[in-house]
């Protein structure tokens, strides 16, 4: 039996990880005397789940963030800085929000009247129009390309916000389009993204139909009499480190409820709507409800070189009703205070209407909305000139929103990670928070 | 009297070249043949004010003065129609406004505006009686207004997506609408009732998995004079919605049974069929415009290709053709408004 390599560095973190464990136990669940570890309230069904009690359990789980990711990038001219009656605001107007004096485009009239609970940064110049290094950029708080990876915004905050004893993974990412893994680069694979394509529970996380109940149960039992004898001999800490993901991985397929969205209740999944950006909203208010610390939903695509009215009318139209719901309900619940919530995109799209009524990739004169925890809200940060071709005010870049998402959830971003003797800045030391939006 | 000109499309020619400047987004023609209408993208100069104009014809006037149409827009204007006696313009813009004007007024202005849809009104057409205006739009709703006083007439419900087309069949008998999927339907007019679905031009739309979103309708919407076929036009064999690699295809429908015939081009490579007209003379002429630039195309009713075609300077987006029908308008993506000749 070949042994294990460890890493040079040694980090335990780095000798398993739960998404790896999960490819190699797809037969394995239904194990109930095996989870321990749930959490109050936590492996209850929706219904239960919503319940102000559990809230308030949540609540006191710390900070969590949900980040909502606009896949090709959003137009910030449809969308959160409007320039209607110029040369490049296109056919849109602007509406009043339930900020007095603050207008966004009338494609989002929803969200409008949640304006109250979010704020605008209307001054990113990340120079930069290349989807990939956008998206890297948005998400890891670094310029590009860099000489190190840098993990991901959800894998810093599950690092950094994940509560001792929490079963779940710390850091998920709902695609609906568009890519994007949640890398954690030197964290570790522990606090790397588990992936629900289109909404649906982590791979391999189902018993086979092909293995009965039972004989899981006894392979399951076998493992843990082989385990057992084995650490009572030779116990390290690299055993300990597997017999802990293995462990963590069998309360991961017992909870596999907390994935499911149609345990929720018919009338909320009528209130989300039964697009797929619904379904996957009301999925983040489940994943939050539950106490993850960091979820992505990703909404595909605003890539709109060709049509970018028609297209963002659809795409803006889907994003609009569900996300104005999510924050309703967020506030209701209770959870907003302690959520951190981000609309963001890898860039915006060009002032210029181009000759087949599009716009194309631009990153000098965009917005991102953030709101919940530690956030100021109703405010609008930087400005942008007549027309929004340049930043006129207060110009930030993605280092900037990364600092400011950290510290509005309590982590120091100008500290460090130490991993295996080597210290890694939280975020770029060159960047600072936007004091201004904080609370 | 002089001798009208013998048609000939091969021999199609630029006679006024009229610079607006601001991109182009779509035209009429005045049936008395004085003025040719436009919208235009707005500039930030003149706020909402210049959104739309009308350039006149006539030589005492200049051949190429262009007045603005004031005052009842605060979005583009999409949609243009001028009644059959030439005396009122009709329009439809992105804020859902129908609005009626004095063509002929020396400062036309909007003289009646109705909020006609929830949304975008992708077209509006007076009828061959000029008694009644059809106006469709974004909110799934094909309507009929009085063309006197602007009451409604009909309202045409059993759209499901975006209904991006409407015409009046040349009797005058029914109002025929199209819509994102391609969903044909003929209505009438006096009860709002849908008479049948005429056809669904499935070939005009697709949904883009990978960038998940609709691309299609009919963006382009005519019938022959006879009123034995309807041609609709758009984009087809989309391989990438968002940047508008496709085809444009023009969909011919016979007016009584419904039995497509489908027509591509075989010049002008990417790009959407944005105007459709029926030439007495006997042929379809069509704009194209897109990845591909921007094309006038010409082709019969019996064939499966254009016969000719003429590649223009910018990408096409709107056209008109002529009362005598021996030119046609064409607004461009330049700025520009070109009118060419149909003959030697």
């Amino acid at each position: 039996m070949s042994r294990t390599t460890i890493p040079a560095c040694r980090s335990l973190e780095h000798v398993v990880s739960r998404r790896s464990l999960l490819h190699t136990m797809g037969g394995v669940i239904g194990l109930g005397g095996l989870n321990g570890a749930v959490g109050p309230g936590l492996g209850l069904c929706g219904g239960l789940a919503a319940s102000p009690a559990i809230a308030e359990a949540v609540k006191t789980g710390g900070k969590r963030v949900l980040v909502i990711f606009l896949h090709g990038g959003v137009s910030q001219l449809e969308s959160w800085d409007p320039k209607p009656g110029t040369d490049t605001g296109g056919p849109f107007r602007a509406i009043p929000t339930s900020v007095p004096g603050v207008h966004i485009s009338e494609l989002l009239p929803h969200t409008a009247r949640q304006m109250h609970r979010l704020s605008i940064i209307r001054s990113l110049d990340t120079r930069n129009g290349d989807h990939g290094r956008g998206q890297r950029e948005m998400t890891s708080g670094r310029d590009q390309p860099a000489p190190l990876d840098y993990p991901h915004l959800g894998a810093v905050v599950a690092k950094t916000a994940t509560p001792p004893g929490f079963s779940l993974p710390g850091h998920i990412l709902v695609r609906g389009g568009g890519g994007g893994a949640g890398p954690a680069a030197y964290l570790g694979p522990r606090y790397a993204g588990v992936v629900m394509d289109n909404g649906e529970p982590p791979a391999h996380t189902a018993r086979p139909e092909s293995l009965t109940m039972e004989a899981d149960q006894r392979r399951s039992l076998l493992r843990a009499k082989v385990n057992d004898r084995f650490a009572g001999r030779r116990r390290t800490a690299e055993t300990d480190a597997y017999t802990q993901s293995y462990e963590q991985a069998l309360d991961l397929l017992t909870q596999r409820h907390v994935f499911d969205v149609s345990l929720e209740s018919q009338r909320d999944q009528d209130r989300y709507g039964p697009h797929e950006f619904g379904r996957h909203c009301l999925l983040a208010r489940r994943l939050l409800e539950h106490g993850v610390p960091f979820v992505q939903v990703n909404h595909s695509n605003y890539d709109t070189h060709y049509e970018n009215f028609d297209f963002h009318i659809e795409q803006l139209g889907e994003f609009d009703h569900p996300f104005a719901t999510l924050m309703e309900d967020l506030t209701t619940r209770g959870l907003l205070e302690d959520t951190l919530v981000c609309v963001m995109s890898e860039f915006g799209r060009t002032p210029r209407i181009n000759d087949r009524y599009g716009r194309d990739h631009w990153g000098t004169a965009w917005s991102v909305v953030l709101g919940g925890a530690g956030i100021q809200p109703g405010a609008i940060i930087g400005r942008t000139n007549a027309n929004g071709t340049a930043v006129e005010d207060r110009k930030v870049d993605h280092g900037h929103v990364f600092h400011t998402i950290l510290r509005a959830i309590g982590v120091n971003s100008s500290g460090d990670f130490d991993v295996a003797g080597r210290s890694h800045p939280i975020a770029d030391p060159a960047k600072g928070p936007i004091d201004e939006l904080l609370t | 009297m002089s001798t009208p000109p013998t048609i000939d499309p091969t021999k199609i020619h630029e006679v006024l070249a009229h610079k607006h400047g601001r991109p182009l987004i779509s035209c009429c023609w005045d049936p008395q043949d004085r003025y040719v209408c436009f919208g235009a993208e707005n500039s930030s100069a003149a706020g909402y004010d210049d959104l739309l104009y009308r350039l006149s014809l006539a030589p005492a006037e200049g051949a190429a003065a262009a007045v603005p149409v004031l005052g009842s827009h605060d979005s583009w204007v999409w949609a243009l129609a001028i009644a059959p006696d030439g005396e009122t313009l009709v329009t439809g813009g992105y804020d859902g406004r129908v609005s009626w004007y004095p063509l002929a007024h020396p400062e036309p202005r909007a003289s009646r505006t109705l909020h006609a849809h929830d949304g975008w009104v992708r077209a509006v057409r007076v009828s061959p009686d000029g008694r009644a205006v059809a106006s469709c739009g974004n909110d799934r709703l094909a309507r009929v207004w009085n063309m006197a006083d602007g009451s409604e007439v009909a309202r045409l419900t059993g759209h499901e997506s975006h209904v991006y087309n409407i015409a009046w069949h040349p009797d005058g008998s029914a109002v025929v609408s199209c819509d994102l999927k391609g969903v044909i339907k003929e209505w009438d007019v006096a009860t709002g009732a849908c008479r049948r679905d005429v056809a669904t031009a499935a070939q005009l739309w697709a949904y883009d998995k990978q960038f998940r979103a609709d691309i299609g309708g009919a963006r382009a919407m005519a019938f022959r004079s006879d009123g034995s076929q309807l041609a609709i036009g758009g984009i087809t064999k989309v391989t990438n919605a968002f940047a508008g690699i496709g085809q444009p295809l023009v969909v011919v429908l016979d007016w009584a049974s419904g039995e497509p015939k489908l027509i591509e081009s075989k010049n002008s490579g990417n790009g959407v069929t944005w105007g459709l007209a029926w030439h007495p003379a006997g042929f379809w002429i069509g704009l194209a415009g897109g990845g591909g630039g921007g094309w006038i195309r010409f082709f019969k009713p019996d064939a499966a290709e254009d016969f000719h075609a003429l590649k223009l300077p910018a990408n096409g987006r709107a056209m008109a053709v002529a009362p005598d029908a021996t030119r046609i308008a064409v607004g461009l993506a330049d700025g520009t408004l070109r009118i060419y000749a149909l003959h030697a």
